[in-house]
């Protein structure tokens, strides 16, 4: 059950292992979990079977890069975090299945347009006070600073934007055009670049401003 | 065991001329994409009229409404193609050039390895979608059906 699975997070240490598998671009093993997490592999990996038993994390079994044919030992396994969103609310409360309605209608209207001049607004009305890429990450975009961007490694509206990708990726760079805006930087610094997975949204990075975090 | 392509159609309803100042930017970024539509992984066949480079100049389903008919190798190549490319910014314009259908303009089925879809077949496979809404033989991104002789995942 979904509050159970979240209730999980809330012992410290096993937490601490979901946020760092989390952050992470490429499913990890034990060793690594336990180094950052800083406890022993055993406890690491009994905290990553837990989260994996209650759908938090999802498992693979890799080979490290070069080690191949026999002799290569057993293959190790990984985790990432699982695709699937969970959402507890309390009252109950079905927004995802609203905003799937909405963009429906939206899509049947041709609205497009009216959409993400909403959405601009949005993002002018909450532009960042300080710094862009703690704010995107405040927002749950989990952005990484390259060389020449900043890349969003999560989708905020996950599933909806799965469903109707040009209307929610098209409302998803307004919002993020009316934050540039919002914080005095050119609304072109914003575009669509989807890469296999993440936000579609590039943002050009301003190496005065755009600190690597 | 037969195994099986998926076919995709759409059409879009130009706001305006192809060869007008409105619809220039579209015009412009077709090459392109139809481009990165041949080089991307799984594609396998795209409608073309005569000139074998695009099919604006076929117009089966009414003067100002276009069509992309295509064939690829999967569901998940076509979804990279169509929206995990560069083609997701073209496709994000669409108002610009494109008017509200009001009626379903996109509709995948599949096919087996091998054969061509025919745009008569494509129009019947929109009207049985536009009819009873999505089933195995006419459906969407948003209700897949999965190939012919597998089990629903």
């Amino acid at each position: 059950m979904t509050v159970d699975a979240i209730g999980l997070l809330q012992e410290p240490v096993r937490r601490a292992v979901y946020e760092y598998v989390s952050a992470q671009v490429d499913p990890v093993g034990r060793d690594a979990v336990a180094g950052a997490v800083g406890v022993g592999r055993t406890l690491a990996a009994f905290h990553l079977d837990k989260l994996a038993a209650a759908g938090l994390l999802t498992i693979s079994f890799a080979r490290p890069p070069g080690r191949t044919g026999p002799g290569a030992g057993r293959p190790a396994k990984l985790y990432r975090r699982a695709p699937d969103e969970l959402t507890v609310s309390v009252p109950p409360r079905e927004y995802r299945a609203l905003a799937g309605i909405l963009a429906e209608a939206l899509e049947d209207a041709g609205a497009d347009e009216a959409a993400v001049r909403a959405a601009y607004r949005r993002g002018l009305a909450q532009a960042p006070a300080g710094d862009l890429v703690e704010h995107l990450a405040g927002l749950g975009y989990e952005p990484v600073v390259d060389e020449s961007e900043i890349r969003l490694r999560n989708c905020p509206f996950g599933t909806v934007a799965h469903e109707f990708p040009p209307l929610v990726c098209g409302l998803n760079l307004g919002l993020v055009r009316g934050m540039l805006a919002g914080c005095g930087r050119p609304e072109s610094d914003a575009r669509l670049d989807p890469g296999p997975a993440g936000c579609c949204v590039a943002i050009r990075r301003v190496d005065s401003k755009d600190k690597e975090h | 065991m037969t195994r099986y392509h998926l076919a995709e159609l759409n059409v879009a309803d130009l706001i305006a001329p192809l060869d007008s100042p409105q619809l220039a930017d579209f015009v412009a970024l077709l090459p392109e994409i139809n481009a990165l539509a041949d080089r991307s992984p799984g594609f396998v066949w795209r409608l073309t009229d005569d000139t074998g480079t695009d099919a604006t100049s076929l117009r089966p389903f009414g003067p100002d409404t276009i069509v992309n008919l295509s064939v690829w190798e999967s569901l998940d190549r076509l979804r990279d193609y169509a929206y995990r490319s560069a083609h997701l910014a073209v496709l994000q314009r669409r108002r610009e050039w494109f008017k509200p259908h009001g009626r379903p303009y996109q509709v995948l089925w599949w096919l087996e390895v091998g054969r061509l879809p025919t745009v008569a077949e494509a129009a019947q496979r929109l009207e049985m979608l536009d009819e009873r809404g999505p089933t195995p033989e006419a459906f969407t991104f948003r209700a897949v059906f999965p190939e012919p002789g597998t089990l629903a995942a």
